[in-house]
């Protein structure tokens, strides 16, 4: 199971003068749950956007399931978007169509499978990240926030990916959520075998479910590994990230 | 994801050698959400004909499950048991048996879908019966739009100090002096096709000179204000929809509420203001851009020098034409702003309204200022003006 999904190596970007990343390097394997820490601004978004290819570095290269991203072919990089899943910050559901369509539209576009099927996959993922049934034929524009990723979880997960990526899933969930939504996950990936890749600042995410992380500061991956691994690292951003109070009651009373 | 490299497309085999009466399944391959087509037909159709017989289905030689292998598993056992089938499932490995857990857990039943013949055909008349009411809906929201705009006129004009004029100079030059261009255009090409049309028929008569009264008259009462209008709707109008409903979507509008600032005060005051002030300079801008390209056709045309033509334009233009012309402005400009600011309030939260409601606006405003211009015909002929 050790085998490198995801390998960026020495990724360098810019906006304008803005240096954001300056010789990233991170592995991820398959089947875990990966975290990308970072205070904000710290670069965790544009990095997860480059692994899926919406930015493309100013140097440096990724490797996703042996395709290197910088060369990759119209075909290779057209089926790495039907398998993998990805929840954007913000939810990013299609204001025009109602949840149920959101869930349902790779399934509509990619599959060939009859439409009452569909509709009774789209059901049960909807069930499944925790919306009553009765918010599939509401607008995005009338879910609150926690609905909102919920949804976009369900729109990810509608294809049964082996690759997620999330982008900080649980911020703006009840704490109860948060808690579902990890369970989920972990679920999950112990049956279907997902990887994941997320973004979080949620420190029970980082204690409970999460299998190994990198925390980016000052441009670079300051510290990669697993929470004992991290936790040992002694540079000042990670000392700072964990040993603040909210870091200090969690190792109090953690696992 | 090796499965888009090595996707063995999944089948389902039927074993039909009657022994015991005992209908036999095998089921191979991949059972993942890319490879399912055909074994979903085909259970369709088996669960259908099977009935009360005993199944034995082997599955002990399938790949790969995801969870829409599972569930189509899930509907075909559910629906032969409703068949009063019997149905052993055998060879099933434990990773089966974690997701079938899984999506048990969270699927649905099937569900009856279709609405009942009767409700179906009486649905053109509810589909009637909805719009009229939503047609009503709309027409008591504009009244109340337009009675809160005008209570908010007057406080306006009892605290002069209240109107926002920097906004409503902003808006005078992005509605007005940004449009003179097009006006400049439309209303040129406007004069050239009157003195076409009218020199062809005058040229019959040999009454050339009267070219002047035909330009005069029709474009300075009639066709400068129209035309302005419709340029000004299309243009303008859309922009005050779309701006609106822009700050209705980001909650910009909720937000000046919350800090006391009256979104009538601030976005539509200035604005009605602002095309109110506008529409009537620019339709005397097109007054003498239209007279003018009248002008210069019929010297072209009807060989009517330059003061031949502005002599008799002294004597029959009397100058009530140009302000009847005018005077239609600020009531074109009020429809204009007033439609364009009440459809961008009732921008819902989707983008897609934004664009619905834009073309509403701009169709609104069209028709309601060519009814307007119509209604004036009427009053000033009646009244002799
Ligand atoms: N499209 C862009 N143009 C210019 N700067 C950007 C752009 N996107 C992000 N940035 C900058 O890059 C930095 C990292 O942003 P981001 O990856 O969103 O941070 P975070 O770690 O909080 O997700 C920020 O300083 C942001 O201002
Ligand atoms: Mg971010």
């Amino acid at each position: 199971m050790n085998d490198t999904i995801i390998k960026v190596s020495n990724i360098v970007t810019r906006f304008g003068t803005n240096v954001i990343h300056d010789g990233i390097n991170l592995s991820v394997r398959r089947g875990e749950i990966y975290g990308l820490l970072g205070g904000s601004g710290s670069g965790k978004s544009t990095l997860l956007k480059q692994m899926i290819m919406l930015l493309r570095p100013e140097s440096g290269e990724i490797t996703l399931l042996g395709h290197n991203l910088m060369s990759i072919s119209r075909n290779d990089a057209a089926s790495l978007r039907h398998y993998w899943g990805v929840l954007f910050q913000g939810g990013a559901l299609y204001s025009s169509l109602t949840v149920a369509e959101n869930v349902g539209i790779k399934l509509r576009e990619y599959t060939e499978l009859p439409e009452n099927m569909i509709e009774e996959l789209v059901q049960m993922k909807i069930k499944m990240v925790g919306l009553p049934p009765t918010a599939a034929t509401l607008y995005p524009a009338e879910l609150s926030g926690g609905m909102i990723k919920r949804a976009a979880l369900a729109r990810a997960l509608a294809m049964d990916p082996q690759l997620l990526f999330l982008d900080e899933p649980t911020s703006g969930l009840d704490p109860i959520g948060a808690e579902a939504f990890d369970n989920l996950l972990i679920e999950l990936r112990d049956i279907l075998g997902l990887t994941v890749v997320m973004v979080t600042h949620d420190l029970d995410s980082i204690w409970t479910i999460v299998d190994r992380f990198a925390v980016l500061g000052e441009k670079k991956v300051i510290a990669e590994g697993t929470l004992k691994e991290v936790l040992h690292a002694s540079h000042p951003i990670v000392q700072q990230f964990f040993g603040g109070s909210r870091g200090q009651i969690r190792s109090r009373d953690g696992k | 994801m090796q499965s888009t490299q090595s996707q063995q497309a999944k089948i389902e085999k039927l074993h039909d050698l009657n022994e015991d009466n005992t209908v036999r399944l095998k089921s191979s391959g991949d059972w993942t959400i890319d490879t399912l087509h055909d074994a979903a037909e085909m259970l369709t159709e088996m669960t259908s004909t099977y009935r009360n017989v005993p199944i034995l289905w082997d599955v002990s030689a399938t790949g790969r499950v995801d969870s829409a292998g599972m569930l189509l598993f899930i509907r075909s056992f559910d629906a032969l048991k409703a068949n009063q089938c019997s149905v052993d499932v055998v060879g099933a490995t434990s990773e089966h048996e974690k997701i079938y857990q899984l999506v048990r857990r969270y699927a649905f039943g099937h569900r009856e879908a279709k609405p009942a013949l009767f409700s179906r055909l009486l649905m053109p008349f509810n589909r009637i019966g909805r719009r009229f009411v939503a047609f009503l809906t709309d027409l008591k929201d504009f009244l109340a739009f337009t009675g809160e705009n005008f209570i908010n006129l007057l406080l306006a004009i009892v605290h002069p100090r209240t109107i926002r004029f920097g906004a409503i100079v902003k808006n005078i030059e992005e509605a007005g002096v940004r449009a003179m261009p097009i006006v400049a255009l439309t209303s040129f090409l406007i004069g050239v096709v009157i003195a076409y049309q009218g020199a062809v028929q005058l040229e019959k008569f040999g009454a050339n000179i009267f070219i002047v009264d035909m330009i005069a008259l029709s474009v300075t009462r009639e066709l400068s204000p129209l035309i302005t209008a419709i340029v000004v709707a299309g243009r303008t109008g859309s922009s005050y929809t779309a701006q609106l409903g822009v700050m209705k979507i980001t909650e910009e509008i909720d937000a000046m509420r919350t800090m006391g600032f009256d979104p009538h005060r601030f976005l539509v005051l200035p604005r009605i203001f602002a095309l109110i002030i506008a529409l009537p300079l620019m339709i005397f801008f097109a007054d003498i851009i239209g007279i003018g390209a009248g002008m210069f056709i019929s010297h072209i045309h009807l060989n009517l020098s330059y003061p031949e033509f502005i002599h008799r334009l002294q004597k029959v233009l009397a100058v009530k034409h140009v302000w009847v012309g005018i005077g239609k402005g600020p009531f074109f400009a009020w429809l204009i702003a007033t439609v364009g600011c009440f459809r961008g309030f009732q921008v819902s939260k989707n983008t897609e309204s934004i664009g619905r409601y834009t073309t509403i606006s701009v169709v609104n405003a069209i028709f309601l200022v060519i009814a307007c211009d119509a209604l004036f015909s009427v009053v000033f002929t009646e009244l002799g003006i």
